[in-house]
């Protein structure tokens, strides 16, 4: 099965779910190390997103995912906008006008927003960031799609590396970010916004969780 | 002329910051956006891309923020803006008044962005302090200009007339007036001396009503630079 602009529309609709659901767990999260508004900012975004896409469906998946980032851009506020807003539009950029997405595109996409998430907040792997999640989450995905394998092997790779990334930012002080003015004390908690990218990566490999 | 757009999570320390700047600098277009668009904390993108543009008249505009993530929405909204756009990495509140004062003087867009910046070292230092007692010595690039020798000063006492003494509108006045004259002044009170360049450091002084300080000035310009300021005062500084 192809990936093209109906699969990505179908995924961030997936996302958005996913973020509804965990959209109390994303504010506790943030509540410990932060301010506690991740949760709902990321589901204001995604919810706006998915009105968007109920509004027009663009004829691509660059153009639903950027349309997914300036959506995100207007409507996410704190970090986490410009950051997801710029990785998503990074995303957009490198799959260009493709009609389908496969498996070296994907992993394209992801390193490009992984790019475009380093160069907006500046933080290194173990500043206790969604970096230390997506990082990993781009090497599996580029690891697997050097194999031939198809779109979901890609992002199922990226999600379980993700996923262990995330949880790695458990034990770490924070370094960029709000957490980073608590110091000592960001430790032992997971980042919220390391978690975010963890639940966004399964859900769109399709088994979300 | 430079606008200025101050980026908060709050809406009310935008327009106080806003508000602050702006009365040192009554030609400048001073915007600020603060708060997410719905009443809340946070920072709102589209509300930051209108105040660029409500700042600026054509030179460009020089955006301060307050915290992190307010950086990264003020870079997204400087990349995507019409116009010339610097992000400044400084404090907000000493480094708006810094900068809005630069930009009243003329200053380009990177001169008022490296006004804001300085503005972590505006605080007056005690005048003989030997340097390695000096906190702000050996700072992170900080190539200060070494202080006029005293031989080829020029120098004069100026009494303060007017009632507050170098609060912040006299010291903005000062520093407006030397701005694109070729000179390093000082302006000494007691044990203390201020860059004359600097309103944050001059009004660091405390200089009050009635206070006698000692303007010394080096450099080509250095007699017009002491003339001006002794105007100033003789003119009770517009008060
Ligand atoms: N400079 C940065 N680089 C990468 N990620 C960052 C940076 N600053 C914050 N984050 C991420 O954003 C998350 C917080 O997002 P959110 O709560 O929505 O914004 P805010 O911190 O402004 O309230 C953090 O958990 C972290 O993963
Ligand atoms: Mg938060």
């Amino acid at each position: 099965m192809g990936c093209g602009a109906d699969e990505v529309v179908a995924a961030l609709r997936a996302a958005a779910v996913v973020v509804a659901e965990h959209r109390e767990e994303l504010v506790r999260l943030d509540r410990a190390i932060g301010d506690g508004d991740h949760g709902e900012n990321l589901h204001r975004g995604f919810s706006a997103v998915v009105s968007k896409l109920d509004g027009s469906a663009p004829a691509t998946p660059g153009a639903v995912l950027k349309l997914a980032a300036t959506t995100l851009i207007s409507t996410v506020g704190g970090a986490a906008g410009p950051l997801y807003g710029t990785a998503f539009l990074r995303a957009a950029t490198a799959v260009g006008d493709a009609p389908e997405l496969d498996a070296a595109l994907v992993a394209g996409a992801l390193r490009a927003a992984l790019e475009g998430v380093v160069a907006r907040g500046k933080a290194v792997v173990g500043d206790k960031t969604m970096v230390d999640a997506l990082t990993p989450a781009v090497t599996a995905a580029e690891d697997v799609a050097e194999g031939g394998v198809d779109v979901a092997a890609v992002l199922a790779a990226a999600a379980g590396a993700a996923e262990e990334g995330a949880r790695s930012t458990e034990p770490l002080v924070a370094r960029k970010g709000r957490a980073s003015y608590l110091g000592e004390r960001s430790a032992g908690h997971l980042d919220p916004g390391a978690w975010s990218t963890s639940l966004l990566l399964r859900s769109f490999a399709g088994g979300a969780r | 002329m430079i606008g200025l757009v101050v980026v908060s999570h709050s809406r009310r320390l935008a327009e106080g910051v806003a508000e602050l700047a702006g009365q040192m600098a009554p030609d400048v277009r001073i915007a600020p956006s603060g708060g997410d668009g719905s009443g809340g904390l946070g920072t709102d993108y589209a509300a930051v891309a209108e105040a660029i543009s409500r700042a600026d008249s054509g030179g460009g505009v020089v955006v301060l923020y307050d915290l992190g993530s307010a950086r990264m929405v003020a870079e997204m909204a400087a990349e995507e803006a019409g116009t010339p756009v610097v992000v400044a990495d400084a404090p907000l509140v000493e480094g708006a008044v810094a900068a809005a004062v630069a930009a009243q003087g003329g200053a380009s867009a990177d001169e008022v962005a490296a006004a804001a910046r300085a503005a972590y070292h505006a605080g007056a230092t005690p005048a003989f302090a030997a340097p390695d007692t000096d906190p702000l010595a050996g700072a992170a690039g900080d190539a200060e200009v070494p202080a006029p020798s005293t031989e080829d000063a020029v120098r004069s006492d100026v009494v303060l007339t007017n009632d507050v003494g170098l609060h912040a509108r006299p010291a903005a006045l000062v520093a407006r007036a030397l701005a694109g004259l070729d000179a390093r002044v000082l302006v000494r009170y007691g044990e203390q001396e201020a860059d004359a360049a600097s309103v944050l450091a001059l009004m660091g002084l405390g200089a009050p009503g009635g206070a006698r300080v000692e303007v010394v000035a080096t450099g080509p310009d250095a007699a017009e630079a002491v003339r001006r300021v002794s105007a100033l005062a003789a003119r009770n500084f517009d008060e």
